[in-house]
């Protein structure tokens, strides 16, 4: 197997993120205003529990605000991608001929969309907040390596998970009802909308249990220091362990899926 | 009488037609349905999160704030159900397909409006109802006239309210395009707004979602007038009786911004 086609997918995801400049432009002024709607109401909530709430003080609760709001754009919560629509309309049957992964090229053509995303979305979200509010940052060197780290397997988590809402595809055909329920959970589940640290006990065993937070929580919690050390370390191996896990799901199902389609029409 | 039948029976047709055709597929209907039930539950679920963990939040508790997300959530989703497709404009716009509403002796805006109407939002409207009756049964109301007044003047103004924010979204479409998102932070971003105490807000946001895009109005002034709670210093107690005055406010905003994106238009072509 080369990575050579892999890379060119990788640049070409990138690339036709890039032409939609307007659009990107639209979502960080949405981004920014939901930023400080959520900074107004969580600020408010740590401050009237004394300065810290579940682990969270002013300083770190902003570095999560802005850091998941800027990633917005790069983690699929709505759990549409083009290989769905491919499977659906039985297309995949043309990419199942070319030399590639078809498992693997899809994942590294949405892993280059969300790449490009970061671009206009996070890096002036957080400046944005930075500059604005103000926010937390991980206490070492180590930390900024282990949160840089997290965020690229928190991209590789989105993409293989939402490639198995696609897959499903191959049995059900018509997969929207799946990602209407992608949809609805994995924002919340992931933590975007609410710490999944103020979660109740229940809620938050519920959430730990599914590859969402990986996505974005755990390294948002590394990146603003909440989380230091050992622990840091133990969220990066879960989201190791979700990153094979969902892989691996992944390419059963492309195999099993793969004789399994049928294509109508001639 | 007859002469309204008669003029209103175009719309009406058209209106019959689309609830016909959401019904003919009867799972995907459901799934519609469940989707949007489950929306609004996890919408709930977000504030339920952030004031369990609190005694009490810019002077709401838990069970106010779930009187003001009720009123809030029940007049978006019935305005979703009656304008929310006017965020398809965009489509339209891209497609060139907007001409086709340009040949029909018919206002563009009405048919519009009256093109779809989206009866899955049904379901967020009982999420919300059920969060009203909840928060009208967990806090203390006075009840009487007053009572039922103000909340009835807080949804019929919010309903309206939350409709010319989907108008003037689809006038800004006109000159943006592509750029839709940026109407979704006041639309979406005004919706989220609408369910929170705004004494918490920042300056700016009070300009913006206080006034210009007066969401404050929709609920949460209404319910602090209600409840007798104590307020943000820049709102006098007998402010939620305004709404009607915001909800015109909004119109006058969303009608201008529309006739200005219908000049700009020049048509797609073809």
């Amino acid at each position: 197997m080369t990575v050579r086609p892999y890379l060119r997918l990788f640049v070409a995801g990138f690339r036709r993120q890039s032409t939609y400049r307007l659009a990107a432009l639209g979502g960080l002024l949405a981004n920014t205003t939901f930023g400080l709607l959520k900074v107004a109401l969580l600020f408010a909530a740590v401050r009237t529990s004394g300065g810290e709430l579940a682990g969270y003080d002013v300083a770190t609760m902003s570095s999560y605000i802005w850091i998941s709001q800027g990633l917005l754009g790069s983690i699929n919560l709505t759990g549409r991608t083009e290989i769905a629509e491919r499977i659906r309309s039985g297309d995949v049957a043309v990419d199942f001929l070319r030399p590639v992964d078809v498992h693997l090229a899809s994942v590294t053509t949405e892993v280059g969309r969300s790449t490009f995303a970061l671009l206009p979305r996070a890096v002036p979200s957080v400046a944005i907040g930075a500059v604005l509010v103000g926010m937390a940052l991980p206490g070492s060197a180590w930390g900024y390596l282990l949160g840089a780290v997290g965020l690229v397997l928190g991209l590789l988590v989105s993409a293989t998970t939402v490639y198995l809402v696609g897959a499903a595809g191959f049995w059900l055909v018509e997969t929207r009802g799946v990602a209407l329920l992608y949809m609805v959970v994995s924002g919340f589940l992931a933590g975007m909308f609410v710490p999944i640290g103020l979660f109740p006990g229940w809620l938050h065993a519920v959430a730990t249990a599914t590859p969402f937070p990986s996505m974005m929580m755990y390294p948002v919690d590394i990146l603003s220091g909440r989380v230091e050390g050992l622990a840091a370390l133990g969220l990066t191996g879960l989201q190791l362990g979700w990153l094979t896990a969902t892989v691996a799901v992944g390419q059963v199902a492309t195999r099993a899926g793969r004789r399994r389609l049928e294509v109508q029409g001639g | 009488m007859a002469d309204l039948r008669a003029r209103t029976a175009p719309y009406r047709a058209v209106l019959a037609s689309r609830v016909r055709a959401q019904r003919s597929y009867r799972a995907n209907f459901l799934l519609d349905l469940t989707s949007s039930l489950l929306v609004g539950l996890v919408e709930l679920a977000e504030v339920w999160v952030v004031f369990r963990s609190v005694h009490s939040l810019g002077g709401l508790d838990l069970a106010a704030v779930v009187l003001v997300f009720g009123v809030a959530d029940l007049a978006f989703s019935l305005a979703d159900l009656g304008f929310g497709h006017c965020d398809t404009l965009p489509t339209y716009l891209r497609a060139g397909t907007l001409d086709v509403f340009y040949l029909r002796p018919q206002p563009l805006l009405l048919q519009l409006v009256t093109s779809d109407i989206s009866l899955r939002r049904l379901a967020r409207a009982a999420v919300g109802i059920a969060a009203l009756v909840a928060g009208l049964a967990l806090n203390d109301v006075p009840w009487g006239a007053r009572a039922v007044g103000l909340l009835a003047l807080a949804l019929v103004s919010g309903v309206a309210t939350f409709a010319a924010m989907f108008v003037w979204a689809g006038g800004a479409q006109f000159f943006l395009v592509d750029g839709a998102e940026a109407t979704n932070a006041f639309v979406y971003g005004g919706r989220y707004s609408a369910t929170q105490p705004a004494s918490v807000w920042t300056r700016p946001l009070v300009v913006v979602f206080g006034f210009v895009f007066p969401m404050a109005f929709t609920a949460y002034l209404p319910v602090v007038t209600l409840l007798g709670l104590p307020g943000p210093a820049w709102m006098p107690a007998w402010l939620g009786w305004c709404a009607p005055l915001a909800a015109l406010w909004a119109w006058a905003l969303a009608l201008v911004t529309w006739r200005a994106g219908v000049r700009h238009y020049q048509g797609g072509g073809g």
